[in-house]
């Protein structure tokens, strides 16, 4: 365990948030998949939710059942005994994207400020592996990371009510493919016409946390017959 | 197939039961009432299961035509409800006889109504439940996430009439006042707000704004300002409240995303958000901090005092 780690700070009142780590990195993301697995074990009945992510965990308790100082203490004994063993290897996949102005609202600001021309934001963008730290804010969205630092930047000052399904997209060092239409504040580079979440399906999401991902540039003839034309209608420039 | 058959759907009603739990780790948010403690009354006074799924119903416009009989229960807002031409209280049961009709009018005070009907809508369920989250396409009676249509049929099984019951007028919920008072707990990054800005938060009056939903509650009011370090998406719990860049609060609520990195000063306290539930955008709030021991004993008080 990393030193001054974990820490444990009140999230709501049936809620808090456990810290592994400063940075994320595959040792931090096993210790979280083992500690939610434990806990699972050892509290299930007094457990509602955990949210696990790149260096943290959110455990949602029953307040009725466990109080917070008995839970902080559980979280630190099983914290203590967890392994960071890196999970079996994950799976790894090519996502097209359509990169584009059109497609891609704030890649003419995103150069800007990264003082580099478009292409080279697009280049850089999809010559990166990419590992999936987590999945949330909505079904199947997948937080995908690191970012090359040149080309990181920090999300929207007001977030946009709108967001088109399949946007892919730039926060500081992490990005990502929006899996539905929805609110979001990331910066928009371009568009991926394949479906990341269909709850009609097993396993319903494309990816699982510790898979890898990597992006393939295609053009806008290419991203319209892979079925993508409605979402173009649905960019919020 | 026996039930409601919906004449007008009103606004927008929504199927929700207790909400969808343990798929957080695949991004999947909660769902449920936003109301919860209207629609506990209600499930409670139809002799329902907790987690039994009923209707919320957004300012009201519903109007249903039975073809069995049993009890329902609606609570929540203040409406007009009529059972064909006669008006009915609310937060009390009635007894439905087949071919009646159920017309809950607009609500005078407070938003959010809750219908229940004895032993709960027989909705298909989709990871684990019923709830409608129509950001997410999940849930409801197609599960799709839609909304109530003119022509769904609310899949309900027949029950003998019961002596009718209400909640006694203490129980229910006042919408008077300006300013609602919402309690709430620090955490999370509390301390990135100096004691300035805790002070202005605390003081401030916040208006709710039109771009609020059970998604979030978006606040207009003083900004709140604090050091922006590079922050990595974290999960979020009901009631947290995070603060964008612009300052202005955003409260997320049930149908909210699970992870965000935006930082958050602490979270409302679930009690207080279903009076949230029932403030209609323009309307004033005001926070107020309670400790977690304070926070976690008025939950187990409450529990209690509940037969």
């Amino acid at each position: 365990m990393n030193k001054g780690f974990p820490k444990i700070a009140i999230a709501g009142e049936n809620s808090v948030i456990v810290y592994f780590s400063e940075r994320p990195c595959a040792k931090t993301s096993s210790l979280i998949a083992n500690t939610s697995k434990q806990l699972n074990n050892n509290l299930s009945n007094k457990l509602i939710d955990l949210v696990p992510s790149y260096h943290s965990l959110l455990v949602i308790y029953n307040a009725l059942t466990i109080d917070y100082l008995t839970i902080e203490k559980e979280i630190h004994s099983i914290v203590a005994n967890a392994s960071d063993k890196e999970l079996a290897n994950g799976k790894s996949i090519e996502l097209p994207v359509y990169y584009s102005l059109e497609s891609g609202p704030d890649l003419r600001r995103l150069a800007k400020h990264a003082k580099l021309t478009i292409d080279e934001v697009i280049s850089i963008h999809h010559q990166t592996e990419y590992t999936v730290y987590a999945m949330g804010f909505s079904p199947g969205f997948a937080y995908l990371g690191e970012t090359d630092s040149r080309i990181a930047m920090p999300r929207l000052c007001t977030p946009r009510t709108m967001v088109p399904k399949g946007a892919v997209a730039i926060a500081d060092r992490q990005t990502a493919i929006y899996p539905s239409q929805s609110p979001g504040g990331w910066n928009l580079i371009g568009l991926c016409p394949t479906t990341m979440f269909d709850p009609s399906q097993h396993p319903s999401t494309l990816v699982e946390v510790g898979d890898k991902v990597s992006f393939k540039a295609i053009n806008r003839d290419e991203f319209i017959q892979l079925g993508g034309k409605d979402q173009l209608s649905g960019i919020e420039q | 197939m026996s039930g409601f058959t919906v004449v007008n759907p009103g606004m927008f009603s929504l199927i929700q039961d207790a909400g969808r739990h343990g798929f957080h780790n695949i991004g999947i948010t909660t769902g449920g009432p936003f109301d919860d403690y209207s629609f506990n009354w209600a499930n409670r006074l139809c002799d329902n299961l907790e987690s039994a799924a009923c209707l919320e119903i957004l300012v009201g416009g519903l109007v249903l035509e039975s073809n069995i009989s049993t009890q329902i229960a609606i609570t929540g807002a203040d409406v007009p409800i009529k059972i064909n031409d006669k008006s009915v209280d609310g937060w009390s049961t009635q007894n439905i006889s087949a071919g009646d009709q159920i017309s809950i009018g607009y609500a005078s005070a407070g938003c959010r109504s809750y219908l229940a009907v004895a032993g709960g809508i027989q909705c298909p369920l989709i990871f684990g439940s019923a709830s409608t989250v129509k950001r997410e396409k999940l849930g409801g009676l197609h599960k799709n996430g839609q909304a109530l249509m003119q022509g769904d049929l609310l899949p309900c099984n027949a029950s003998q009439v019961k002596i009718t019951r209400s909640v006694a007028e203490q129980y229910r919920p006042q919408f008077d006042g300006d300013v609602a008072e919402i309690r709430m707990v620090l955490g999370y990054q509390q301390s990135q707000f100096d004691a300035s800005q805790l002070d202005r938060f605390f003081t401030a009056v916040y208006t709710i704004s039109q771009q609020s939903d059970r998604m979030g509650y978006r606040l207009e009011g003083p900004a709140i300002n604090y050091s922006h370090n590079e922050m990595l998406s974290e999960g979020i719990c009901l009631g947290a409240i995070q603060i964008p860049a612009d300052g202005q609060p955003i409260i997320l609520l049930c149908d909210r995303q699970t992870i965000g990195g935006y930082p958050k000063i602490g979270s409302v306290f679930s009690q207080d958000i279903a009076k949230l539930a029932q403030l209609m955008p323009g309307r004033k709030i005001r926070f107020k901090a309670i400790d977690i021991e304070q926070a976690q004993i008025i939950l187990r008080q409450s529990a209690q005092s509940i037969i």
